[in-house]
């Protein structure tokens, strides 16, 4: 028997890490995606919520505690790892370098938002290419619909929630305008395709 | 739309290299360390609104056009600030910082990255008020010409002064915010006497060195734009800088966690980010 390893050959996995991108109606539908995912869900989760600046660890911690995978707040100079969902910390973008360490600046607000899920995404997409998923969720602005498209340009794969069924359907109706999206789901089939995307193989 | 290939990105890469080493053989300042990814997004946002067709051409501008490469510099150095900023933590530097700080005869402090000054005139307010002020120099160095101009006038928007009189109360201000400052119809401009241990300087974290022994050292929302190796140098600075047993305050988000000279300095309450070094 061959012990399992966290991160699969690239022949198995054809991604290396999946982006996610929220605003309001955010803790309801992360709840409904994250506890999905297994524990050793082989790649890096990160994802930006938009929130006040002042809010703490908390969200994280509330995640943390339904998840079996890990549910953090991203570090400055942390590295991603598989099986580990990365939160963007209260009033700072979160950026990826190329050796996959996180960086964080203070840089203008995006879409009237710090952290910005553009800023995120087409930071990931710089390091991870055709090898990233980015997934918007519900929201109240269009944030993440330049992101998303930075992903496709890349040769990503580009999920959008339903709007049909969406707290708010702004944030994903305003994706599917902009990027050329691969799959419009609803927030359970979400999870499901991630955790699926590796059971089968 | 076209697809942007690993080979689009590789080249951009090396345009953006060349930017940087060309900026730095032609007017000294060197970005060539800082975070790959933020100077990504800022050279591309540059590059989007001067109509140039790619880095390149910006590497032609900038070498030819001294206000184009201002124009950069001001891009690239990211100046947010403001009074007492995270007033929970300076709430931590009265009441357990201070007390250790009075046992030195003289007390040295060097805000590094001062940028506009916020945080520099927060910090002799609150050394006032614990009586410390007549015994401390304060060095607030910045590279940014520009932000260190602001940073002397002490002139900021009257439209924040009830955000930072909340924060002032929130740090365990004593006395009322409003002593501090005059104002007029737009402004509030920092009283004089609160300057008068002040020394405000050009200084760039990058490329000059160590200019004093201190007893704290003060960089918050620096070291987030520097890659690993430039943070490790930065922190060799301030372990150089500061006496043994001196301290080291960093941004909220910062931490010597994931750097090799962590081991130099005992987190003395790591929440806070507060640093303290070996003896």
């Amino acid at each position: 028997m061959t012990v399992p390893v966290l991160k699969p050959p690239a022949e198995q996995a054809p991604y290396d890490a999946v982006v996610i991108g929220v605003s309001a109606g955010g803790l309801n539908a992360l709840r409904a995606i994250l506890p999905r995912l297994p524990e050793k869900f082989p790649l890096p989760v990160v994802v930006v919520q938009h929130r006040g600046v002042e809010s703490d660890g908390f969200f994280a911690q509330y995640l943390d505690q339904r998840c079996a995978v890990q549910v953090k707040e991203a570090e400055e100079k942390e590295q991603a790892v598989p099986g580990t969902v990365y939160l963007a910390p209260a009033n700072y973008h979160l950026l990826l370098e190329d050796d996959r360490t996180f960086s964080l600046t203070l840089e203008s607000r995006v879409c009237f938002a710090r952290p910005s899920i553009d800023v995120l995404f087409e930071s990931a997409a710089d390091v991870y290419g055709s090898r990233l998923i980015g997934i918007i969720l519900t929201g109240a602005n269009d944030d993440g619909s330049r992101g998303l498209a930075a992903i496709k340009k890349r040769g990503g794969l580009a999920v959008v929630q339903d709007p049909v069924g969406a707290e708010v359907e702004t944030m994903p109706l305003a994706a599917l305008q902009t990027a050329d999206v691969d799959f419009v789901l609803p927030l359970g089939a979400i999870g499901l395709f991630l955790a699926n995307l590796y059971k089968q193989r | 739309m076209t697809n942007t290939t690993d080979d689009d990105k590789e080249v951009e890469d090396l345009e953006i290299n060349l930017l940087l080493e060309g900026m730095f053989k032609r007017y000294g300042y060197d970005f060539r360390d800082y975070s790959l990814a933020h100077l990504r997004r800022r050279l591309r946002y540059r590059l989007d609104s001067s109509g140039l067709s790619d880095m390149g051409a910006m590497l032609h501008r900038v070498l030819h056009d001294r206000s184009f490469f201002e124009l950069l510099l001001r891009d690239l150095s990211i100046n947010v600030t403001e009074m007492f900023r995270d007033p929970s933590i300076y709430l931590r530097i009265r009441t357990e910082i201070v007390s250790r700080l009075k046992t030195y005869p003289f007390v040295k402090i060097w805000h590094a990255g001062c940028a506009t000054g916020e945080e520099v005139y927060s910090m002799a307010i609150l050394l006032h008020e614990e009586g410390l002020l007549e015994r401390c120099q304060i060095y607030a160095t910045d590279f940014n010409q520009i932000a260190l101009k602001k940073a002397k006038e002490g002139i900021y928007a009257l439209d924040q002064v009830r955000h930072f009189t909340a924060n002032y109360q929130k740090s365990g201000g004593k006395e009322s915010f409003s002593d501090y400052y005059s104002a007029d119809d737009h402004s509030v401009i920092v009283k004089n006497w609160l300057k008068t241990r002040i020394v405000f300087a050009d200084h760039n974290l990058v490329t000059d060195s160590v200019f004093s022994e201190m007893q704290l050292v003060v960089c918050r929302n620096v070291l987030i734009y520097f890659n690993r190796e430039l943070q490790n140098r930065i922190f060799q600075t301030f372990y150089e800088s500061l006496c043994p047993g001196g301290f080291l305050w960093l941004g909220s988000k910062e931490s010597l966690s994931f750097s090799t000279m962590g081991e130099r300095f005992e987190a003395l309450f790591p929440d806070e980010k507060i640093y303290k070094r070996e003896l």
